[in-house]
């Protein structure tokens, strides 16, 4: 009786085995099959021009330097917005915390957080755009607003994790707050916080609605910051839906970096996780 | 001057509504060891944290009374704490040095915070305050190294290095042992030994052993007030108070 009921237990674990796997294999199927995809489809259209040509003209062949280019200043300049106020902000949260200020800001930050980015987009289009016009400024702007909020919560909860007594040693010392901040909990932290400034961009290099509202399509090279760029999410809509050939493979293509980029950015972050002092 | 390096008058300390410590008065004198011992929750910590300003950093921490610290009570107006916690140096129960620095940061990073830029100065404060504290011999080939890599009685070495690269004239221990194997220990006793040489050390000590083998002078905290103080032989032999008595033959801890 006992040794039937045992064999039950151990046949009910096998199942469950079988299924959680199962599950697991379903899950990664479609994700597998996108990155497949790209990737055969994508690697057709990488070739010297790809990498060195600017979008093409109708029919004609042509790359994505310019997106490329487009693409990393766009983020480039959204960085240096959003990453010092994201990082003051998240100081702020965790240092100087007991005033319902804080309580506020953070409210707001977590609100800016899971705000739909077309409606940043929407909003920087009607602060920005409507005044410089379509632009670099505008476009890194509401990228910049999505950082925040990201590059901010991280700081907070990295400096939080800062022990009390790496604390004390340093005021024992005669620092100052604002230097025991800066000189002893920042650094102590600083590997957290950079993964997550990473986090924040590989999140905004993929973005393409707020890109869309504040910038639109620019097929040609970069011509001033009040002026637009390419960029690569929106050059992957602009091609794929075309007519012509050459310039669905240039999709595919534009698909393949983009994935490569973020794939990149995502394991130099883990690579400085992982890394002990 | 007076020979006195401090000088506490009526002391008070409280924490939310918790009255810790009580009336203390004590002169401590220059270049001695004072242990402080007493049982748990006696108000040690507390105390020594009150002599360089750390006790008001705590949320809801208050102080009254006066800390005169070469003719100067700490404690007025006009004083800034950050000078004063550069001269009244500490150690803390558990070695904490910085984890990200390494050993040649960790010494060098107090000066360097204040103001000195000069490698070559800067080489000088590490190698002197390394060899005061007895570690320079271990760790002069590994200067670089991170450390966190050191042992914990080595750390604690580091940390009493890192105090003493600012040149504070008074140096505050918390049980710096207790978190220390018997040897490290061991070795951090003799230290404090020498180190009173040059500076006034202040422990807070749980070991009595200890209180009796390296300190001048020993004070008796009892319920957040200072039971008996006076020179280390005349206490342990002939205790004014019956409290203390009680004590140091181990029926109260």
């Amino acid at each position: 009786m006992n040794e039937l009921y045992n064999k039950f237990r151990s046949l009910k674990d096998k199942i469950m085995h079988i299924l959680v796997y199962l599950a697991l294999i379903i899950a990664l199927i479609p994700l597998f099959s996108i990155l497949f995809e790209v990737f055969i489809r994508g690697i057709s259209a990488i070739n010297l021009d790809f990498f060195i040509k600017p979008t093409p003209a109708v029919g004609e062949i042509g790359g994505i330097a310019n997106a490329i280019q487009g693409t990393l200043i766009t983020i480039g300049l959204a960085s240096v917005i959003g990453v010092p106020i994201g990082i003051i902000t998240g100081i702020f949260l965790s240092e100087y915390s007991e005033n319902k200020l804080s309580t506020i800001i953070r409210l707001f930050n977590e609100l800016l957080n899971g705000m739909p980015s077309i409606v940043i987009g929407l909003f920087a289009y009607v602060l920005i755009a409507t005044v410089v016009g379509f632009s670099v400024i505008a476009a890194s702007f509401a990228l910049a607003l999505i950082m925040i909020p990201i590059v901010s919560i991280t700081t907070e909860e990295a400096l939080k994790l800062v022990p009390a007594s790496i604390r004390e040693a340093a005021i024992a010392l005669g620092m100052s707050r604002w230097k025991t901040v800066i000189f002893v909990a920042l650094r102590t932290t600083k590997k957290t916080i950079i993964t997550g400034i990473l986090q924040a961009i590989a999140r905004i290099a993929g973005e393409s609605a707020p890109i869309l509202v504040t910038m639109g399509y620019w097929k040609w090279w970069f011509a001033g910051l009040d002026r637009p760029v390419a960029n690569l999410a929106l050059d992957i809509f602009l091609f794929a839906k075309s007519p012509f050939e050459n310039w669905i493979v240039l999709a595919w293509g534009s698909a393949l970096i983009l994935i490569i980029i973020i794939l990149s950015i995502n394991i130099v972050a883990r690579i400085i996780m992982k890394e002990r002092y | 001057m007076s020979a006195y390096k401090i000088e506490v008058e009526n002391l008070n300390a409280w924490y939310d509504y918790k009255h810790i410590l009580i009336d203390i008065n004590m002169k401590i004198k220059e270049r001695t060891v004072t242990a402080i011992m007493g049982p748990s929750g006696c108000g040690k910590t507390t105390f020594i944290r009150c002599l360089n300003r750390m006790h008001e950093l705590v949320p809801k921490a208050k102080v009254s009374g006066k800390v005169i610290f070469n003719n100067l009570n700490i404690y007025d107006n006009n004083v800034d704490p950050t000078w004063i916690r550069r001269k009244i140096g500490m150690v803390f129960q558990k070695p904490n040095p910085f984890p990200m620095m390494s050993i040649y940061d960790n010494v060098a990073f107090g000066p360097k915070i204040h103001g000195i830029k000069k490698r070559s100065i800067l080489d000088k404060i590490v190698k002197q305050s390394l060899e005061m504290a007895g570690l320079w011999e271990e760790v002069k080939d590994d200067l670089q190294k991170p450390a966190s890599a050191l042992s914990g009685g080595q750390q604690q070495r580091l940390c009493i290095a890192r105090a003493l690269a600012l040149e504070p004239e008074v140096i505050l221990m918390d049980e710096p042992t207790s978190h220390l194997d018997p040897i490290s220990a061991t070795k951090i006793e003799m230290l404090i030994r020498k180190l009173a040489e040059n500076y006034t050390v202040v422990i807070v000590t749980h070991n009595m052993q200890q209180a009796a083998r390296i300190s001048d002078y020993v004070a008796f905290l009892y319920m957040g007030r200072l039971v008996e103080y006076g020179p280390t032989k005349e206490v342990f032999e002939r205790p004014k108070n019956e409290l203390t008595e009680r004590y140091i033959t181990g029926k109260i801890s």
